[in-house]
């Protein structure tokens, strides 16, 4: 699309080009390494002590010691197995969610809708908050429930949009073969919407990953937490290196379930929006 | 019921709050979304690299982890005007990929043949996108920019969690006062979050109804 808005460059146009390309790299990597430096500067706090850099060996030995890759690990698989509990629900839900708002009858579409609209209208940690203190659940259910609610309304959002983008006569053949309307909407119309909305379903399913983090507010152990009660023990000096290595693990986690939704999305073949 | 009367000072406050966290961010992510916007469809290889790096880490960065940065690391750094204000960046930058995202959508949501009849006619890069791209483009864009403020505001929550007092910190604190009235207090704060939301939401379908192009 872009690329329709330029001339393709001449001799000197590229040229041009390439020395702005230069000069963008070389001010782009002189930002990137002075933040490096700056991060690394020694600097004196208020009552004259010299504290080293941030990226001096002294903040990173604790990384020697086993038992805090084995805290981190129990983190990071407390996060996976709130993620995928909740997931699975979410999912369940969200099918229940589209069933419900793309009914024919009045009395289940719209009790359906006002509870989705509350729903997709509510901060997660609200909800988390919510199910703790009034459900009194643990921690891990609070999370659990509120991530899986919230999504599935989502979801379901998202599978209904993909049932109404069908062509109205695969419902009108499947009605017309004998099935009934539950039948219909089952077998005919919610596998080509699955599919269809497949993208936006694990795109949804990166951002629950994402938000397993919040349930650290409400208690639960998860890698997040690992970072402050790890950070709690072993003083501040070490705050950085931990926040650091914890980014570098959630990068890895989301970024490798982003890759897995784009893969999916070219193979299922679902023709491109624009 | 009578905790959420008593109290109602204390939620207004969080209220006024999460509506400045709201705007503040708001305008801030909406400058940053559009400079990242403009340097990923930029020509020049090393800014739409840089723009795109950037999209990728911060999106699949969670905001938790952004807002710890922000309200322990950069203070530790020697940078603390705040919480308030530290919030209120950290918010700013989780949110800005995510307009960047829809402006950028909006670009190449845009008809090819648009771009082709422009440069056909003789305008420039600048004259093309000007006259004929950017007008059609920001019709588009408006209502999945407002489905990002809307999820901002709901993010704004998170803030409480870091010392800012908004609705959500106005909700923690009171229901530890008041634990026999938990249901009416959380359902009062969820009233205010609806308030923003469903008010942005219609907005939302109004804008889209309005500036919709017939395509």
């Amino acid at each position: 699309m872009t690329s329709v808005l330029y001339d393709a460059p001449g001799p000197k146009a590229r040229r041009m080009s390439r020395i702005i390309s230069y000069v963008g790299v070389a001010v782009i990597a002189v930002g990137v390494v002075a933040l490096v430096l700056a991060l690394g500067a020694p600097k004196a706090s208020a009552n004259g002590a010299v504290q080293p850099g941030l990226w001096d060996l002294s903040r990173w030995d604790v990384f020697n010691d086993l038992e805090v890759w084995r805290s981190l690990g129990r983190g990071a698989l407390a996060t996976l197995e709130m993620a995928g509990v909740a997931a699975v629900l979410a999912l369940v839900l969200g099918v229940l969610f589209s069933f419900g708002r793309a009914s024919d009858t009045a009395w289940i579409r719209v009790p359906t809708t006002v509870v989705l609209e509350f729903f997709r209208g509510m901060p997660v940690l609200l909800m988390m908050l919510f199910v703790l203190l009034v459900f009194s659940t643990g921690s891990f259910w609070a999370g659990v429930a509120a991530l899986a609610v919230y999504n599935g309304a989502i979801i379901g959002e998202a599978l209904r949009a993909g049932i109404k983008a069908l062509p109205r006569g695969q419902r009108e053949a499947g009605l017309a073969i004998g099935l009934t309307s539950i039948a219909t909407r089952l077998r005919i119309e919610f596998p080509q919407a699955f599919r269809q909305m497949l993208p936006i379903i694990i795109a949804q399913l990166v951002v629950l990953l994402k938000d397993t983090s919040l349930a650290f507010v409400v208690g639960y152990s998860e890698l997040l937490r690992s970072m402050r009660d790890l950070t709690n023990f072993f003083g501040n000096r070490y705050s950085f290196s931990f926040f650091f290595v914890v980014l570098v693990i959630y990068l890895a986690m989301n970024l490798s379930l982003s890759w897995l939704a784009r893969r999916i999305a070219r193979r299922s073949g679902s023709k491109p929006t624009h | 019921m009578d905790a959420v009367i008593d109290n109602l000072p204390v939620f207004l406050e969080g209220f006024r709050n999460t509506l400045g966290l709201l705007v503040i961010s708001g305008v801030g992510a909406l400058i940053l979304g559009l400079i990242v916007a403009g340097l990923r469809i930029s020509p020049i290889g090393s800014f739409r690299g840089f723009a795109t790096v950037y999209t990728e880490i911060i999106r699949n960065t969670p905001l938790t982890l952004i807002l710890f940065f922000c309200a322990f690391l950069l203070p530790y750094l020697q940078f603390s005007p705040g919480y308030f204000t530290l919030a209120a960046i950290g918010l700013t930058v989780y949110t800005s990929p995510f307009v960047a995202e829809a402006v950028r959508s909006g670009i190449n949501g845009v008809h090819v043949g648009q771009a082709e009849a422009a440069r056909s006619i003789g305008l420039g890069f600048g004259q093309s996108l000007a006259f004929v791209i950017l007008p059609q483009a920001l019709r588009m864009v408006v209502p999945p920019l407002i489905n990002v403020f809307i999820a901002l505001a709901k993010n704004t929550s998170v803030a409480g969690a870091f010392f800012v007092f908004e609705l959500f910190g106005a909700a923690r604190q009171v229901t530890n006062d008041r634990g026999d009235q938990v249901l009416a207090i959380l359902l009062a704060v969820a009233v205010f979050y609806l308030l923003i939301t469903v008010t942005l939401g219609i907005i939302a379908g109004r804008v889209e109804k309005r500036v919709a192009v017939l395509r």
